[in-house]
């Protein structure tokens, strides 16, 4: 049930769902403190993937074992899954009409600001964390790579954790 | 074969999409649209619009949509469980075992300097994503919807989730004009 309301009420992704989860574990069932819950988040911001279904399969495993991690996880991806499922085929269905073109066409400036906007937040958080000439420079760098090389994105994700090891700490 | 294609790709999205649901955006592109072609660009393009407007983590939303495309029930557990158990694995053994590691410098340095990275990833994309809207609405449209939508969801706070279903809503009841309706005759 905790895991089940920010599955559905965490609007925006995992990062809006962080203070949902926090008001249900650590204030209503009071399974966590609030110190284990920000050492949790913060490990859980160090590690890749998706934070909300981390937290989740975490404190699910925290509190009930490996069957409480899956419920716990379930209840967090499932209602918004089955929802994705079932609209994508009823737009799949009427794929061809032009109305469903014009949808497609029409959404795409906003699609392309809110990555925009993402991007914005990842650069604006590199430069109060790491300072702007290791943030442009990294950047840049990365940019170069990517675009006019054509290295693959893991091989520079990878070449960047290491300098960040290596030069950041 | 396929099977095996979607778990290792969702696994690599997985293990390298620092900073959460976000940065796994650009990989999954990377992923589905260049590497295996599952999905065209318009797909991947309405698929991340309706995740971006329903609740839940992104992520998995369109790992479990995307498998099911590819490869039935049997996809859609196989990517979502890519993207999720290698991360809760790695996250509940790193806290039993070593408590705090976050506090780690090397570890703190590690997390700094893939950030720009994804925001160059991200930024690479966003930039796609114009090309394209320029190319279906025209130049003048793009810039409007989009001026529009940085408006709206940045200064004023709406959820970009009202706005897509706004859209959604108004290319749903625009009547299709003969002349020139997007995709007829």
């Amino acid at each position: 049930m905790a895991f089940f309301i920010p599955g559905i009420l965490g609007y925006g992704g995992g990062p809006a769902s962080i203070p949902l989860v926090e008001k249900e574990v650590v204030d209503r069932y009071e399974w966590l403190t609030v110190n284990e819950f920000s050492e949790m988040l913060a490990m859980a911001n160090a590690l890749p993937g998706p934070i909300a279904t981390k937290m989740a399969g975490y404190i699910g495993y925290m509190e009930g074992g490996i069957l409480g991690s899956i419920v716990a996880v379930f209840a967090t991806v499932a209602p918004s899954l089955i929802l994705m499922i079932a609209l994508m085929s009823l737009l799949y269905k009427y794929k061809d009409s032009p109305k469903v073109k014009r949808m497609t066409a029409y959404i795409r400036p906003t699609i392309a600001v809110l990555l925009g906007v993402m991007a914005y937040s990842f650069f604006s958080t590199s430069y109060e964390g790491a300072g702007l000439y290791q943030t442009v420079g990294i950047a840049v760098v990365s940019f170069v790579l990517l675009e006019k090389l054509r290295v693959p994105p893991a091989l520079v994700i990878v070449g960047a954790l290491v300098y960040g090891a290596l030069f950041l700490s | 074969m396929t099977q095996w294609n979607l778990f290792m790709a969702f696994i690599r999205v997985s293990l390298l999409g620092y900073g959460g649901g976000p940065a796994a955006i650009p990989l999954l592109y990377k992923e589905v649209v260049d590497r295996y072609k599952w999905l065209t660009d318009d797909e991947f393009s309405d698929i991340l619009a309706l995740a971006n407007t329903l609740p839940g983590p992104i992520a998995t939303k369109m790992a479990g949509y995307i498998g099911r495309r590819v490869g039935g029930t049997v996809g859609l557990m196989n990517a979502v469980l890519a993207t999720i158990v290698p991360t809760i694995i790695l996250l509940i053994v790193l806290l039993s075992v070593l408590g705090s590691l976050s506090d780690e410098p090397w570890v703190q340095g590690m997390t700094a300097a893939v950030v720009p990275v994804v925001g160059v990833l991200l930024l690479v994309l966003t930039w796609q994503f114009i090309k394209k809207a320029k190319g279906t609405l025209g130049l003048l449209v793009t810039a409007l919807l989009s001026f529009a939508s940085l408006l709206i969801i940045e200064w004023l706070g709406i959820h970009p989730g009202i706005v897509i279903a706004l859209l959604l809503g108004a290319a749903l009841l625009r009547r299709d004009d003969p002349k020139k309706g997007a995709g007829t005759q």
